[in-house]
């Protein structure tokens, strides 16, 4: 029997104990972590009777971020909070992270739980993030994860592989977003769906930041997981985070593994994108249409709110002032990241152009506070979909860009090139 | 027995709109919003037993299982689509709620007619025509036929802890 494998098959053999998995076979894994975020309250309220029972299988399985409606918004959301932190002190949940540290994909990465060679599963579809250092991680539902809250086993189907092969460099003004609209532009909204996507080749130009918003959008074409190998650029991140090399074991795919398919991209030749209203999918090019107008822009959310992208944002943004006619939210993925950008002065050129910094978290992106739409109005976002009412408005439209391409819509209150603004 | 027939790429939002994710979590309070932004006449109007036809990506999006637990409650029997999302297609089996690949009972199907299921045998008919489906795998089935994956989990737990 061959047994070269890929990425997913040698981590999924790994975990489940065997010399070598297929795609299809169904495996038995413990996870290293189970990430759950406001959806807590609802998954433990599935179990209240089980976790009376029999307690929780481990205190430090769960990483309990609370972030998608905060602070909370009303009665009933305060309320679902409290419930998290009774649960996490009754059980002395160790890894808690409260209202106000982050969103959290960005704090899984930022505190050291998402690592190379890790399984991570998370009641949330972007838990996909974590394969930008090199972690196995993919996201399943609220019933899964109260399971594995009393079990900390789940299945797993062993998925199919894609590699993307990444040749060339992106040019000025062309960013991590605009590569990954691409793709999902090229293979569409089920492209991966169930495979495991990994990224290789000239991969050593995309920063941690840049890999994050790639591997958070593998969702968005169906994949199960999507990764970058570990290289340079992931061990450094990790030393600049104090982590050390003890902590984890890389996992590489055999040079000669099999693919179901592999795709090549010339990066050269790719132009700053947009993915139009409802799907994913439905890219164009910035330049297709240019000139539309918006009535608010978001710069932020777990695909593009870290420091780099605020900076890209205040790089366009300083000494202008934006549009009278839009509403410009900045939304950080943590607070980390805002102390930062608060330091560098970051934050400082954002205000002064015209835009309101939220709480970091993830509100305005799913619909659920702070920032929703009214009917009839354009929103340019660089969060990660823009399905219709994503926002929570279904008579709004939602389109998506990179942090570059939205700041520079912002200064104009319509859709622009962010090329005609970039200093040279 | 009605079938109500979608598109493709139905994604969660349709399903179940985002902003009420964490205010809603029971199938009562599920049930009034179930695909409110794609077809409002079907919160009012599904009934026990309805299927749902629909095209290829059905359920994308975010890890939302309020659609699946609605469906569910509201004794959608099966839901035969060209394909399924990921994480929906792992929620429908942790909620015991039947989904069906078939690409061409969903083509054959104009919105009209008689459909006949038989989940155990695997064979799908729409209007006389006769498409079959493969069966889950074992370990699946076993989940699905628990109950779904809770009552699948507890009677482990029970069974390992003897309490």
């Amino acid at each position: 029997m061959e047994m070269t494998m890929t990425f997913a098959e040698k981590i999924l053999s790994k975990y489940a104990g065997e010399k070598k998995v297929i795609p299809g076979q169904i495996v038995t894994i413990y996870p290293d972590h189970l990430l759950t975020h406001d959806n807590t309250a609802a998954i433990i309220h599935k179990v209240k009777n089980e976790l009376e029972k029999y307690g929780v299988y481990s205190k430090s399985l769960s990483v309990i971020v609370i972030d998608h409606v905060v602070p909370a918004a009303s009665e009933k959301t305060a309320a679902n909070h409290k419930i998290i932190r009774d649960f996490v002190n009754k059980y002395n949940i160790e890894n808690f992270f409260d209202v106000g540290i982050g969103i959290c994909h960005q704090v899984l990465i930022e505190k050291g739980f998402a690592l190379p060679g890790k399984i991570i599963l998370g009641s949330d579809s972007h838990t996909c993030s974590y394969g930008a250092v090199g972690a196995f991680s993919s996201g399943i539902d609220r019933t899964e994860a109260a399971s594995l809250l009393l079990t900390g086993e789940t299945w797993l189907k062993v998925p199919n592989s894609i590699k993307m092969i990444l040749n060339g460099k992106l040019s000025q003004g062309v960013f991590a977003k605009d590569l990954i609209l691409h793709i999902i532009g090229d293979i569409s909204g089920s492209g991966a769906n169930y495979c495991s996507v990994e990224y290789c080749g000239d991969v050593e130009q995309f920063s941690i930041d840049d890999r994050i918003t790639i591997t958070n959008m593998g969702i968005e074409m169906g994949a199960k997981n999507s990764v970058f190998n570990v290289d340079e650029v992931t061990i450094n991140f990790l030393k600049s985070m104090k982590i050390s090399s003890s902590a984890y074991e890389s996992i590489y795919p055999d040079e000669d593994a099999s693919y179901i398919n592999e795709l090549y991209y010339n990066l050269s030749e790719i132009v700053p994108l947009i993915a139009c209203p409802h799907t994913v999918d439905n890219v164009k090019t910035v330049g297709e249409i240019e000139g539309l107008d918006i009535q608010q822009c978001l710069i932020g959310t777990c695909t593009n709110g870290r420091l780099s992208d605020l900076q890209i944002a205040a790089d366009i943004l300083d000494g202008k002032k934006i549009s009278q006619d839009i509403r410009l939210l900045i939304l950080p993925a943590s607070k980390a990241i805002f102390e930062s950008a608060l330091k560098l002065g970051i934050i400082q050129i954002l205000v002064e152009s015209g835009a309101i910094i939220l709480p970091t978290g993830c509100g305005p992106c799913l619909g659920a506070h702070q920032g929703i739409l009214a009917p009839g109005e354009r929103c340019l976002s660089t969060a990660n979909r823009n399905f219709k009412g994503r926002m929570g408005c279904k008579d709004s439209e939602i389109y998506l860009a990179s942090p570059a391409t939205v700041a520079a819509s912002a200064l104009y209150g319509r859709i622009t090139d962010p090329r005609t603004v970039i200093k040279k | 027995m009605k079938v109500w027939k979608y598109g493709d790429n139905i994604n969660t939002d349709m399903l179940f709109p985002g902003k009420y994710t964490y205010t809603c979590s029971t199938a009562k309070e599920i049930k009034p919003h179930l695909l409110e932004d794609l077809d409002s006449s079907f919160s009012e109007n599904v009934s026990e037993g309805d299927l749902i036809f629909a095209g290829k990506n059905f359920g994308c999006g975010s890890s939302r299982e309020q659609p699946v637990v609605g469906f569910k409650a509201v004794g959608i029997k099966a839901i035969v689509a060209k394909s399924f999302a990921r994480i929906f297609y792992r929620a429908a089996i942790n909620q015991g709620l039947v989904l069906i690949e078939c690409a061409n009972a969903v083509k054959s199907y104009s919105g009209k007619g008689d459909v006949k299921l038989d989940i155990d045998n695997g064979k799908i008919v729409v209007n006389g025509k006769i498409f079959s489906f493969p069966k889950l795998p074992d370990e699946i089935i076993a989940i699905r036929d628990a109950g779904g994956l809770l009552p699948y989990t507890c009677s482990k737990l029970k069974n390992k802890y003897n309490f």
